[in-house]
């Protein structure tokens, strides 16, 4: 299977994560999009690391899905401190700073 | 031949899979619908040559974060989206997004693939085993990218805690 292919299918993904994003507007979804298009990324990494015979595309996978759960961690205990106050994570109710 | 078939059906089961996640109007169903899009990725990337990844992929994608969210919405109890979508963040949406779409493929296109060309082959990777080569990268090569990320996770975890307390 050529190397484009997965090229192109990363392209695809990353661009229906932006999609998402853009669309929903519920936080934790828009976190769920975020992380399709960190995932659509890899797939990219990890075909031209096969493509260049290289192992530096994978080790930055692999630290690329560290830095991930991380900011899974923190993303999500800053939505469960804003629920607190708010009863809500609907991101059209973030408006503190709204002009 | 049945590779390329084998590529084709689980490359739609992960195009559909997304875009599920980015439709879906419970969020546990997106949640469910992303596990099924890191399961594809997992299989794409023992198509190519990194057992080791996929490996990993499903323990800390699909293991680790996927659960963490799925804690998170039902801890705070998250009910269905309700009410419509307003459709002009839909039209920019979609147009925002063709566009990248358009901009990857275009470049994809018009670009040679260069770069610095290793040594590693698939039986390099079935002969050494996937782990000690990433190993070996990882201890020598990129050691300093791995003591930040261990600074890194532990930053994290401290302020996830502090984040989620009741009183500071």
């Amino acid at each position: 299977m050529s190397i484009h292919s997965y090229l192109i299918l990363s392209a695809i993904m990353f661009s229906i994560g932006t999609i998402g994003v853009l669309i929903r507007r519920n936080a934790i979804v828009i976190f769920m999009c975020v992380e399709l298009m960190l995932n659509a990324v890899n797939l990219t990494f990890i075909a031209l690391s096969k493509q260049l015979g290289n192992i530096d595309g994978q080790v930055f996978v692999f630290f690329v899905m560290t830095v991930a759960a991380a900011e899974a961690a923190v993303g999500l205990a800053l939505m469960i401190a804003f629920f607190k106050n708010r009863e809500s994570i609907d991101v059209e109710d973030m408006n503190l700073l709204k002009w | 031949m049945l590779e390329t078939l084998f590529f084709l059906i689980v490359a739609a089961v992960a195009v559909l899979s997304s875009i599920l996640v980015i439709t879906c109007k419970n969020p546990i169903n997106s949640a469910l619908s992303l596990i099924m899009t890191f399961f594809c990725l997992a299989t794409f990337y023992v198509m190519l040559d990194a057992p080791f990844m996929a490996a990993i992929q499903v323990i800390v994608y699909a293991g680790a974060i996927m659960v963490l969210i799925v804690f998170v919405i039902m801890l705070l109890n998250i009910r269905s989206e309700t009410g419509k979508r307003s459709n002009h963040a839909v039209i920019i949406g979609g147009i925002m997004g063709f566009f990248v779409l358009f901009e990857a493929c275009y470049f994809l296109n018009r670009s040679k693939i260069t770069g610095t060309v290793g040594n590693l082959t698939k039986e390099l990777v079935n002969q050494q085993g996937h782990t000690e080569l990433i190993g070996k990268a990882i201890y020598t090569e990129f050691l300093l990218p791995f003591e930040i990320t261990s600074l890194l996770l532990l930053v994290a975890i401290i302020g996830a805690v502090v984040l989620a307390k009741k009183k500071i």
